[in-house]
């Protein structure tokens, strides 16, 4: 029982204590992170903070704040060597990226400190109980031992406790329908993913763009998701989650970029001989040039009306970045409520329907 | 007349398939010549097509597996060759349409008609002889069962000489899967190939999960079934439980296609995600059901090979048991990214992380089995540490996965593609392989060679290792899978490892089988004249290798977990009986070979519409079915004094051998 009590909590203590820890550390260096989620600064993408078992929360955290360093380097230098291969999931350029690859670092520390010793241990025992080797010892009948069945069905069992834990937490902190809350008030962009390329809806300047998504860095996008037929997955790797868009059905994502630059965006649903074209440029601009970018788009060409749109999605593939000066009102609700009584279609979705609404 | 099929549906413009078929022709028609010309049509059709010997039928699933492992293997490499090459605007040498279509054919190849056929096919080998029963419950539904999976094979390989295959990946997602979007007959060979060998799996389901229930030798009770057998009961239990949701959604799928309907259609009401919902409820069992049984050989080997009995046995069948039924509310975490709430997200991604613990659980075990234990370096050893080590590193990728919040960044990229592929090689593969260098000798009374498995090993290991880690590190630089082409260069070096290890698991295959050329030429050398090569534990050891058609002549009595082996301590092994029975065994047949080329024309007609064939086709089945049922010849009994000349032969070759018992065992005993 010893090790119960010690293990345990120290162990979630450990857990908390990187999560709490670490974004923190980033927040330093990028301000704009501390704005993020409706959380007070001083906390930032700390979940654990709320979990009822405060108590164990704080014996771990302070019993253990002096021994650990050593394993918080670890992870530190774990996600610095893998951000220095620039490797795109590991060197994000927002909040919601940053927070996923913590999430996948921490998982794979957590993981890695059981499945590193098995290997060993495996290749230990290979080598050390070899049949040459007579020096060790051969017990032929000793096929049982409480002792150590105990500890084999416990340790993975405290592994995925905390991961668990940590799954709870993360997946409501990180539930793509979950709004950024910020200073700064959010742009709306209407996805609709076509046969094979993106259109991009904004409902609020009245524009449109094809295949180039040009947004405001330090502003929370929310997005709404359809698809015209075939089902794709709108996918920003630098920016964090994914979503899939489904037609007559319509999902939503929020993300935000920390700063400035071009990244990809792509499908990563596979969608049928198009599907490899189906990337577009994603420019996060600071807010003078986005607005800047609203007006020239305003006072350019182009004016997708419904027929306009039923030309755009007739199948084709690498069609170039195209903007448009005026967009049909209610455009996207159209596409979304084009296939009568497709939203009755399940019970499931008809929820995931109303939480988009809301 | 003719349906929708023309001589335009043969793609003369291909080259590519044109001399895949004329490659495919001149091999068939050597192999056809040479059973003519050496007269062995007669003896093919007595012994094997006909056969309803659960080992005979074994051996063909696994022939039929090895068989299809070329073929996918071909499309692996030239998906790994296309990815090469297609970088920074080269378009590769694959246009989409046919990219997709083999994409799709090796996915669909290397789980229905690799991985399944070698599981089925091990089940069928080892479960009746390792229970003391003398053939499955159903002989006849289980040659049945073989045949109508090779009609699902043929009708995959047909469909790349005439037709086309899906373009759709190897789950067919509607509605890119529905008529509007995907027209031609690809997804219709699809489903009828799936559904027929589906159908197979699903009797045989149910055939080894009676055989074990019910023919198990007196006095072994279920905590006395050597762990092989409970791995087996669990997986068909499986079988039974998801393979009719499969068949459902398919034959949903094929409302849609054929009688516009809505199903899984935008229009009318239709939901796609319904289809994705059940095709996982099927899916994320079906690679429990594939794992399994190699978890049960594994178990058998390393007991085996270490001179111990398995650690934990108990534990083992405990934790089969909570996979099994964990295996059932995971499928969500295919598509965390569908939009559910953040609540069933959580839920289905912690349902997955859960199995994580009974599996560790085995890991530990088989562990602790070599803890203290004498471990010969079999190759079926090596590929027992090989899966130890790989899978640890596939399971913790697979749990990375199932955190909604990295499945949300990793999901549809190659890390999950590498992932997968971690699991199903590491896992099923090496599984297999182990399984079948293990018990080899049990079916054909020689054992394989040592250095071509070897050989075979360290090529698949380190082809593993090349072709999958870059995916893994691809997946992370954001590259999804199922992609033609690609404009990012830092892609292409990894993908050109990747395609280097792809080449050395080809060798690895090709030492396999230069394993079986070897072995077969070397034969009398290698003959297996005890039963049990390995000095081994459970009952499949106490019978003659190759084992006789009836197994055992005298049907053992179980007082024991590991019965062959308290024979060999207490000194009851190769006792020979006083006297023998009459035999009772099922009579060879035509009729499930017959019904299953039937369906091959039925499945043929259905797909391109040529409905006057497919009533004739269907007729024919029912015809044959009900005559068979009026078949009252199907059974015989062999003479005791057959039976007694057959043992007599095995004692006489016993005899030559000086020591039956190994003298690791008799130091053993001495102590």
């Amino acid at each position: 029982m010893d090790f119960v009590r010690v293990t345990l909590p120290s162990m979630y203590g450990f857990c908390c204590w990187l999560v709490c820890a670490q974004p923190r550390q980033q927040s330093m260096h990028i301000a704009p992170n501390q704005h993020m989620r409706g959380l007070p600064p001083s906390n930032a993408a700390c979940p654990m903070r709320q979990h009822p078992s405060h108590h164990v929360r704080i014996s771990g955290d302070q019993s253990h704040r002096v021994r650990l360093p050593p394993l918080r380097w670890a992870t530190l230098g774990v996600t610095s060597l893998l951000a220095g291969c620039h490797l795109v999931l590991f060197d994000p350029r927002g909040d919601i990226g940053m927070q996923e690859r913590h999430l996948i670092v921490l998982a794979l520390v957590i993981m890695l400190s059981v499945v590193i010793p098995v290997i060993a241990l495996t290749l230990f025992f290979f080598w050390r109980y070899r049949d040459t080797n007579k020096n060790a010892t051969y017990a032929p009948n000793w096929a049982h031992s409480t002792a150590i069945e105990v500890v084999v069905w416990g340790i993975p069992c405290v592994i995925v406790l905390f991961l668990s834990v940590l799954i709870w937490g993360t997946t409501h902190k990180l539930d793509p329908y979950r709004p950024l809350t910020s200073n700064t008030s959010p742009v709306k962009v209407q996805v609709v993913a076509l046969n094979w390329k993106w259109l991009f809806i904004y409902p609020d300047y009245g524009i449109a763009t094809v295949n180039q998504l040009e947004i405001p860095a330090n502003t929370p996008i929310n997005f709404q998701l359809t698809a015209d037929s075939i089902m794709n997955s709108f996918f920003i790797p630098r920016l964090g989650s994914q979503v899939y868009t489904m037609a007559g059905m319509q999902t939503q994502l929020h993300l935000i970029a920390d700063e400035p630059g071009v990244y990809r965006g792509m499908s990563s649903a596979f969608s049928g001989p198009g599907f490899s074209d189906m990337h577009f440029q994603v420019k996060a601009t600071s807010d003078a040039d986005f607005r800047a970018w609203v007006a020239s788009v305003r006072h350019g060409q182009g004016d997708l009306t419904h027929d306009a749109y039923l030309a755009l999605a007739r199948p084709s593939s690498n069609n170039p970045p195209t903007a448009y000066a005026q967009v049909d009102n209610g455009l996207f609700e159209q596409v979304v409520n084009q296939y009568p009584s497709s939203m009755s279609g399940m019970p499931g979705m008809h929820s995931a329907m109303n939480r988009a609404k809301e | 007349m003719f349906g929708k099929l023309s001589l335009d549906a043969i793609p003369f413009n291909e080259p590519i398939i044109m001399g895949t078929l004329l490659v495919v022709s001149i091999l068939a028609a050597a192999l056809l010549g040479a059973i003519t010309y050496f007269r062995q049509w007669g003896y093919l059709w007595r012994e094997w097509l006909t056969s309803v010997d659960h080992k005979r039928i074994g051996t063909m699933y696994i022939i039929l597996a090895l068989v299809m492992l070329l073929r996918g293997f071909s499309d692996a490499i030239m998906m790994r060759a296309q990815q090469a090459i297609a970088a920074s605007g080269n378009a590769g040498y694959l246009p989409p349409h046919h990219y997709d279509q083999i994409f799709t054919a090796h996915g669909v190849i290397m789980i229905f008609f690799v991985a399944t056929p070698l599981i089925l096919g091990l089940m069928n080998v080892v479960v009746p002889l390792q229970i003391g029963a003398r053939d499955v419950a159903f002989p006849f539904l289980n040659q049945l069962s073989f045949w109508l999976s090779v009609v699902g094979a043929v009708l995959v390989m047909l469909s790349m000489f005439v037709g086309d295959f899906a373009a759709t990946g190897w789950v067919a997602y509607p509605p890119l899967s529905e008529l509007g979007y995907s027209p031609t007959v690809g997804v219709d060979y699809y489903i009828w190939s799936l559904q027929v060998s589906g159908l197979g799996t699903l009797l045989t389901g149910i055939n080894l999960l009676v055989t074990i229930l019910r023919m198990r030798a007196p006095g072994m009770n279920l905590m006395k079934m050597p762990v092989f057998t409970w791995t087996a009961l669990i997986t068909n239990v499986l079988i039974i439980a998801v393979f009719p949701v499969l068949t459902a959604t398919l034959a949903l799928l094929t409302a849609d296609r054929y009688l516009g309907m809505h199903f899984f259609t935008n229009e009318a009401g239709g939901n796609a995600m319904m289809y994705i919902n059940l095709i996982w409820v099927w899916g994320h069992p079906e690679v429990y059901i594939l794992i399994l049984p190699c978890f049960g050989a594994f178990s058998e080997i390393i007991a085996t090979f270490s001179g111990k009995p398995l650690f934990g046995y108990k534990s083992m069948v405990y934790a089969t048991a909570s996979i099994g039924i964990l295996s059932f509310f995971v499928w969500l975490h295919h598509f965390f990214t569908m939009g559910s709430g953040a609540n069933v997200n959580a839920f289905f991604g912690i349902m997955t992380s859960i199995i994580s613990i009974p599996t560790g659980v085995k890991l530990f075990n088989w562990l602790f089995t070599m803890f203290r234990g004498r471990v010969r370096y079999h190759q079926s050893t090596l590929w027992t540490i090989g899966f130890m080590c790989t899978f640890a590193i596939g399971g913790m990728t697979g749990v990375l996965l199932a955190v909604p919040g990295a499945d949300f960044v990793l999901h549809n990229s190659l890390f999950l593609v590498a992932h997968f592929h971690n699991v199903i090689i590491g896992g099923v593969v090496f599984g297999s392989l182990a399984a079948i260098s293990f018990w080899f000798p049990k079916v054909f009374g020689f054992t394989l060679h040592e250095g071509w498995g070897k050989a075979s090993f360290w090529c698949w290991l380190i082809g593993f290792y090349l072709a999958f880690m870059p995916l893994y590190i691809l997946g992370f630089d954001g590259m999804t899978r199922r992609m033609n082409h690609y404009d990012n260069p830092d892609w292409h070096p990894w993908l050109v490892v990747a395609f280097v290890g792809a080449v050395v698991i080809f060798m690895g295959i090709l030492s396999t089988l230069i394993m079986f050329f070897v072995s077969v030429r070397q034969r009398h050398e290698n003959r297996d004249l005890t039963g049990d090569p390995w000095n081994a534990r459970s009952l499949e050891w106490a019978t003659s290798s190759p084992a006789p058609f009836y197994n055992f002549a005298v049907i053992p009595t179980i007082t024991s977990l590991e019965q062959h082996w308290e024979n060999k301590v207490t000194g009851h092994a190769y006792e020979k009986p006083d006297h023998y029975e009459p035999i009772h065994m099922p009579r060879n047949t035509g009729d499930g070979f017959i019904i299953a080329a039937f369906s091959l024309g039925l499945s043929f007609a259905l797909v391109w519409h040529i409905w006057a064939l497919a009533l004739v086709s269907l007729a024919a089945i029912l015809v044959t079915f009900v005559a068979r049922t009026y078949n009252r010849n199907t059974d015989y009994y062999v003479p005791a004094s057959e039976v007694a000349r057959i043992e007599n032969e095995r004692f006489a070759r016993l005899a030559t051998i000086t020591q039956v018992v190994p003298p690791s065992l008799r130091q053993h005993e001495a102590a």
